[in-house]
């Protein structure tokens, strides 16, 4: 790829961005968020087409105009939000839009997908339903399609997102038998320790324009995190010893369903203390969001279950179950809440940042009409303090990259000026940076006395910044330890074994 | 075989954020190529001057002050419904239901000028009739409302089958108020008292209508922007989860707004029956109900934006059956050339959002 530039209205994605794909290597590709990664490969595999610049395969000047075009140069990719259809099977899907002018003959089709896993190490049913999937035979099937259509060059982009450290390992072991094979792989990442563990070379990214490429084995976390950011920081998180602790969530016995009847969370019995950061791991889907949703009175939750609450500055001490987030609010409970679902829970996409800002707030107040000054004060000031970058103050925050809408959403919710904050996952798909700005702020309140709760995913930053660790497993609360002490190993432990409990 | 290089005929990028003059100079095109369009498509089709054509649509809808009078009176029975449509549009729910609820307040209205024209005097019956027609359609609205939010019925068919119950009971009344006797009509009601009938306004038996739908026009504008309701429907619009999360009674705001939407168009009903054709039938909405729904969204809710389009609207059909009886046409010209019309002010739409490039243009510099 020579010089490729991309301009999406004024936002410049892609500025004269060079970058060469060998045959048979794994290539990183590395940057913050809104550093262009993505729309790099789109171009590459004909969703969007460069404002101008060339793109060479094989040294032969190509133009992919359309997804098709990248299938017939062998190039094929792997979306981060999949492009599948629920209802049909998995090599229903795979065959989807090939074309071929014959009769769908399912069995052969089956059988050369069978023929594909067996190459690489992959487990795929050919006749089990998409919905039916897990996040990871979704991505596994992905992988398929494009193989299926005989793709040299695969482009995965942020892959383990999704994923367990189990699936993320099984899904490098697949990758490094393409390679073996003669498969060249792009694969988008914002995780520094899969980078160093999965790829020959780094390719950065920073603001559009292509700061160079390395080979991994010539370098180090701290110089590609200086590469990507442009100037050096620290990689130690801050952890301030916690001060005047003082129970402010009582959870006990905490039981919640799903719609189907499941138990998403069971017994599960903790307490937050103000002035002090709770992390909370989990494998994903162990019941983080339910656990979050339930104490903002989001989720309905079965009898015998407890949350005690005590503000900041009080003695008073309510009880949240059994309550929504209406009669919440009402109660003068101030819990702040950074929902994983940023633009469809925490934020109205459509809004402008004035008109976000006081979405839980709008109803302060005896007019019958909102109060404009003081969220547009709030948002200047949100800005300007967090750095955010947008396009202009009245400009949908849809518009905005995933990185400042975040800083949107935990701006407003820490104005708040609460005495419990939850964030669930407040850093994923953030770039360094903004990860840093986070925590900064999540320190800051646990200062003020607020207690934090944070779910994250991140084994590493859990145990950088949390003062004690909530560990679920299957709904279930496996261990609640002491971030200082603890292992990466142990926590790993707790996260997919139960009946810790008692030696926690 | 493929070429090894090619460039696509035609690329599309999003646009930034375009200019008001220029997007409504974009809008202002389109409408004029639509003419031109129409132009050759009737001259083609029935071999006729399209100036002329088009000059007699004008005068059909302006020719003569009576004839503005109609063109306006339409206008604003037109932009009423609209306005009931757009919160219920902006909270994202389908109400096709204008229909059943313009029909509800039309009766309640005529109800209102049979039985109490004799006894109650004109602006107290007025006002009795603008409550009871705002509740009938609002009840007609909560209905679906109460539904959808209870039961999470499909609001689209559930209005939809509202506006058959509605036009059933407007029969069953329509018999029952026949006058004269076996015309199946009801007539106009009070022809010779006026009773419940808008009075004249500085000569003009319309201004009532106008002042009504202008005042309901800012005060939706007020209440969709600025107001705390306002703000709900916006979000619930948006995200259910966000609404939920924000702490906004989900259900309520529903309920409330499909119950403001049916007593708009309620006014709607008693608009039409009181201040236009002082009768009641079957077709008083007239398909009206659907039409305001292009009417709401392509002004994007905005009240003012309104006007302008339900005139347009109401200018083309005014025309359109102009033409059709000057030229010995029939309705389904018209109805061709309405449609070139807005399919080209729909599509300029697309123009002001995206860019189109053609192979072989230069690229701008930057």
């Amino acid at each position: 790829m020579v010089n490729i530039t991309k301009t999406f209205g004024s936002l410049v994605a892609n500025n004269k961005v060079c970058l060469d794909i060998h045959k048979g290597e794994i290539l990183s590709l590395l940057g913050e968020n809104g550093s262009g990664k993505t729309t790099l490969m789109n171009m590459l595999s004909g969703i969007y087409l460069p404002d101008s610049g060339q793109i060479f395969v094989d040294g032969k000047e190509v133009s992919i105009t359309s997804p098709r075009d990248a299938f017939n140069l062998r190039i094929g990719m792997i979306h981060q939000h999949f492009k599948l259809v629920p209802v049909l099977t998995a090599a229903e899907n795979i065959i989807l839009g090939l074309n071929e002018n014959r009769l769908v003959d399912l069995k052969s089709v089956a059988a050369r997908i069978k023929e594909i896993c067996d190459r690489y190490g992959f487990v795929v049913e050919p006749y089990k339903k998409v919905y039916d999937m897990s996040v990871s035979e979704k991505q596994t099937l992905e992988i398929v399609k494009v193989l299926y259509r005989g793709a040299d060059i695969l482009i995965l982009d942020e892959p383990t997102a999704v994923l367990t450290p189990q699936e993320t390992d099984r899904l490098f072991a697949v990758m490094r038998n393409m390679k073996a094979d003669g498969k060249s792989i792009v694969i988008i990442t914002h995780k520094l320790h899969e980078v160093m563990a999965i790829s020959d070379r780094v390719a950065v990214l920073r603001k559009g324009q292509y700061i160079g490429d390395i080979a991994t084995a010539e370098t180090n976390p701290q110089q590609l995190t200086d590469m990507m950011v442009g100037h050096a920081v620290t990689l130690n998180i801050d952890r301030p010893e916690p001060e005047n602790l003082r129970e402010c969530l009582v959870v006990k016995d905490l039981t919640v369903l799903d719609v189907d009847g499941v138990k998403k969370l069971d017994k599960v019995s903790f307490t937050a203390y103000g002035g002090e950061i709770l992390g909370v791991a989990g494998i994903s889907g162990s019941g983080q969001k339910e656990l979050l949703e339930a104490i903002a009175g989001l989720q309905i939750v079965e009898p015998g279950s407890s949350m005690l609450y005590t503000a900041m500055d009080s003695e008073e001490t309510v009880e949240l179950a059994g309550r929504n987030s209406m009669d919440i609010k009402k109660m003068g409970v101030r819990s702040a809440f950074v929902p994983e679902d940023r633009l469809g829970m925490g934020l109205v996409g459509s809004m402008s940042i004035p008109d976000n800002m006081m979405l839980r707030t709008y109803g302060n107040g005896k007019s019958i009409f909102t109060d404009r000054k003081t969220p547009r004060g709030m948002a200047e000031k949100v800005v300007e303090e967090l750095q955010v970058m947008t396009p202009g103050m009245n400009a949908p925050v849809r518009r905005m990259s995933g990185g400042n809408i975040q800083k949107v959403l935990v701006g407003r919710e820490i104005a708040a000026d609460p005495s419990l904050l939850m964030t669930a996952y407040a850093v994923r798909g953030l770039d360094i940076n903004t990860s840093y700005t986070i925590y900064h702020l999540l320190n800051e309140q646990k200062k003020h006395g607020v207690a934090v709760i944070y779910v994250g995913e991140d084994l590493d930053v859990l145990l950088e910044l949390c003062d004690r660790i909530l560990v679920l497993c299957a709904g279930k609360v496996s261990g609640i330890v002491d971030g200082r002490t603890i292992k990466k190993e142990e926590v790993g432990l707790l996260m997919t074994h139960l009946g810790q409990e008692e030696e926690a | 075989m493929k070429k090894e290089s090619r460039e696509p005929l035609v690329r599309i990028s999003k646009r930034g954020v375009m200019s008001r003059g220029k997007a409504w100079g974009i809008r202002l095109v389109a409408v004029a190529l639509s003419l031109i369009v129409c132009a050759f498509i009737i001259f083609a089709i029935v071999k006729l001057n399209p100036l002329k054509v088009y000059g007699a649509m004008f005068e059909g809808a302006f020719g003569t002050s009576k004839r503005i009078w109609v063109t306006v009176r339409d206008t604003m029975m037109l932009l009423c419904i609209a306005i009931g449509l757009a919160p219920a549009f902006k909270m994202k729910f389908w109400n096709i239901g204008a229909e059943g609820q313009i029909l509800m307040g039309g009766i309640v209205s005529a109800a209102c000028m049979i039985y109490l024209g004799k006894t109650v005097s004109t602006i107290p019956l007025l006002v009795i009739m603008l409550i009871g027609s705002m509740m009938a359609g609002g009840i007609w609205g909560l209905i679906p409302g109460l539904f959808k939010a209870k039961w999470n019925t499909n609001e689209t068919l559930f209005t939809l089958m509202m506006n058959y119950i509605a036009i059933q009971i407007t029969s069953f009344f329509v018999a029952k108020w026949e006058n004269p006797f076996g015309s199946n009509t009801v007539g106009i009601i009070n022809s010779r008292t006026q009773a419940g009938w808008f009075p004249p306004i500085f000569g003009q038996a319309y201004t009532l209508n106008v002042i009504i739908v202008m005042l309901l026009v800012v005060g939706m504008y007020l209440y969709l922007n600025y107001s705390k309701q306002g703000y709900e429907i916006a979000v619930v619009g948006e995200s259910e989860n966000t609404a939920r999360y924000a702490a906004i009674n989900v259900k309520k705001v529903i309920i409330r707004t499909m119950a403001i939407s049916g007593a708009l168009c309620g006014i709607a009903g008693f608009i039409a029956v009181a201040g236009a054709s002082h009768t009641i039938s079957t077709s008083t909405a007239g398909g009206q109900g659907f039409t305001a729904i292009i009417v709401c969204w392509l002004s994007k809710f905005n009240s003012f934006i309104m006007i302008l389009i339900s005139a347009l609207l109401v200018f083309f059909e005014k025309g359109a059956i102009e033409i059709a009886s000057r030229y010995n046409l029939n309705d389904y010209v018209s109805s061709m050339i309405t449609g070139i019309i807005l399919f080209f002010i729909l599509g300029s739409e697309f123009f002001i959002n995206y860019k189109v490039k053609f192979r072989g243009s230069k690229e701008e510099a930057k």
